[in-house]
């Protein structure tokens, strides 16, 4: 920031003269320091631990045991033993499955409960909404750490223990405020006018959510549904907490509680599976980064 | 008499919608039903667990066995075990300099992406991929990194000649603290950049300007214009990083699991120990309702902040 502002009134002098040359080149090296530099710092250590996991899973046994004789930055016979280890030795396709279906069922649920909830809150304005919506909110506020102990003795009551179904339930308490708070500040750019056409026009008001509200904020719905989706994909602890047998596990319990095994840690399978777990969320945000940008960065100034 | 079948047609098309129809457009009837779901999903499997749990801290409750009333039991054996009192002392550790280390960090990145750049957005989704990819998956992966035997931090320590053995990350108590807080800065970086990004966008270019007609050094400018209008995106950041670092649970679970030794358990993860795999449903609760205070605290924290800042309300998404 500061360096942006202050590099154009340099330029302009080293245009002039022959001395500011010097000084344009002076900023043009400290530019190099102050920004270059440190943002090559950050997005190398941001990325490391995700090129280390891949080079690992693609590593031979005697290669990634063996520093002295193999540059560990680097592989020489790449191998796809680990992941053939993870395919086919292990469930690891059944733990994705599940995973899948639970992502996308409390992505679903949470989807359509906070669509209607912010129509409500946002365009119905009843008495007391502004309430409901600082209630919605504070719900985001409640971490998940103190809740999974009451809410696995729930679990085993209804007879849900072990099952995804727990999961698709119990997933939209922390999906629903964040995408509730999301679409209430969609429906309000929405202009009020075209609400009030259709109200003119006999629609009911189901109909004007239907055709006129929810076609416009498809935007913050293809957000608020990403976000959903990468949200329970990551989820860990009820999953931890509400699953027991190895084949209704979700990918990230599924690999830190079935893959290391005893004392002797298998670090390329371990990893393979890290890297084909984060795979799948990491493709689906790259078609829809920006508006998971976007839906991050509106959520945080709404 | 062609008048009067129009006036009798325009009486049938609006006697036309049926009850259930009229039903929807009566607001309170429509008002239940649209807030029917979030609500009913919210109170049973949030606000009910969450008043479960605190009478459950107050039972005996184990796994299988309904427990019966014994007060501030629990919390009297707790308050006698170093354990709990070493797990408070860590997560207080823990968010401190965590937020410290991730405000500081992510501020500055935020600074630096603010300038123009080429590829600026493709930089954005690089850097924000730490916080999509799943935690635990990115732990285990810091897990390997902090290897005893084969860590490449130690590979490269010793190849650069800095050290002659290796750095002994997870196994000893205070080495175990700072790798898990070193990792945790590095999960929570991007949210924090990417989020102040936003709202050093939205500050006008013309306060820097007449700054700089002002003669405004580099460093007063963020003194005195960047860091007031940023304040308030602060602190709701910091609200909720300080909520989910001070009950964060996966970090630690998966690399060390609390130990060596039980030095490095959170709140959380003590709680999940005794009350899941322990089956003290009861004093797994008494730890998790214990740190109930502290988030109280930072949600009063985030509402004065919000309503300080409704100034900023109506601003269009970024």
């Amino acid at each position: 920031m500061t360096d942006a502002a202050a590099a154009p009134p340099a330029e302009t002098k080293g245009s002039a003269s022959a001395v500011p040359e010097t000084m344009a080149w002076d900023s043009r090296s400290r530019r190099m320091v102050v920004l270059w530099i440190p943002l090559a710092c950050f997005v190398i250590i941001l990325l490391f631990p995700f090129y280390w996991m891949t080079v690992t899973a693609f590593k031979p046994d005697a290669e990634l045991y063996n520093f002295a004789e193999h540059n560990p930055f680097w592989i020489s016979s790449p191998t796809l033993d680990h992941i053939y280890l993870l395919l086919f030795k292990t469930s690891y396709p059944k733990w994705l499955k599940t995973t899948m279906m639970v992502a996308f069922g409390a992505t679903f649920l949470s989807l359509f409960a906070s669509t209607l909830a912010a129509y409500a809150i946002q365009r119905l304005r009843f008495q007391g909404s502004q309430y409901v919506g600082l209630a919605i909110y504070l719900a985001y506020l409640v971490p998940p750490s103190i809740l999974f102990i009451p809410l696995a003795t729930m679990v085993v009551q209804l007879g849900l223990f072990d099952s995804p179904l727990a999961l698709i339930l119990v997933y939209p308490t922390f999906l629903i405020p964040f995408c509730t708070w999301l679409l209430i500040g969609y429906f309000k750019s929405i202009p009020y006018e075209l609400e009030e056409c259709a109200l003119i026009d006999g629609a009911t008001r189901l109909q004007i959510l239907r055709r006129i509200t929810l076609p416009l904020a498809v935007p913050g719905l293809i957000s608020a549904g990403i976000f959903s989706f990468t949200l329970s994909w990551n989820e860990f602890i009820y999953a931890l907490a509400f699953i027991q047998s190895s084949e209704n596990k979700t990918v990230p319990v599924a690999i830190l509680t079935e893959l290391v095994t005893g004392d002797v840690y298998q670090w390329g399978a371990l990893m393979a599976g890290s890297l084909l777990g984060s795979l799948p969320v990491a493709i689906f945000y790259s078609f829809f980064v920006d508006y998971y940008v976007s839906s991050l960065t509106g959520a945080v100034k709404e | 008499m062609t008048d009067a079948s129009i006036t009798s047609n325009w009486a049938q098309r609006r006697a036309d919608p049926s009850w259930i129809v009229r039903l929807f457009d009566w607001k309170p009837f429509l008002v239940t039903i649209c807030l029917l779901p979030a609500v009913g999903l919210l109170m049973t499997f949030l606000t009910y667990p969450l008043g479960l749990g605190i009478f459950l801290a107050f039972t005996d409750t184990t796994i299988g066995r309904k427990g019966i009333w014994v007060g501030l039991e629990n919390f009297q054996y707790l308050f006698t075990d170093p354990i709990f009192w070493n797990a408070v002392f860590f997560s207080v550790f823990y968010t401190g300099i965590a937020t410290v280390g991730k405000f500081g960090l992510g501020l500055w990145l935020a600074l630096l992406l603010n300038n123009h750049l080429p590829f600026k957005s493709l930089l954005r989704a690089i850097i924000l991929l730490p916080w999509i990819v799943p935690t635990v998956l990115s732990a285990i992966a810091f897990w390997w990194i902090y290897d005893p035997q084969f860590s490449i931090i130690s590979y490269l320590l010793i190849e650069s000649g800095l050290r002659t053995t290796n750095v002994d990350f997870i196994n000893t108590a205070w080495p175990a603290r700072w790798s898990l807080i070193a990792a945790n800065i590095w999960r929570g970086i991007p949210f924090v950049a990417i989020s102040l990004l936003a709202g050093l966008q939205t500050i006008s270019p013309s306060l820097y300007e007449a700054a700089m007609l002002d003669g405004a050094t580099p460093w007063q400018r963020f003194r005195y214009i960047t860091f007031p209008m940023l304040l308030p995106i602060l602190a709701i950041v910091m609200t909720f990083s300080i909520i989910f670092t001070f009950t964060d649970f996966q970090l630690v679970y998966a690399i060390t699991r609390g130990g060596p030794v039980n030095s490095t358990h959170l709140l959380a993860t003590l709680a999940f120990q005794r009350g899941i795999p322990g089956g003290q449903l009861g004093e797994g609760a008494a730890i998790a309702v214990s740190m109930i205070p502290f988030l109280v605290f930072a949600t009063l924290f985030s509402y004065f902040a919000l309503a300080r800042r409704k100034w900023q309300q109506g601003e269009s998404n970024d």
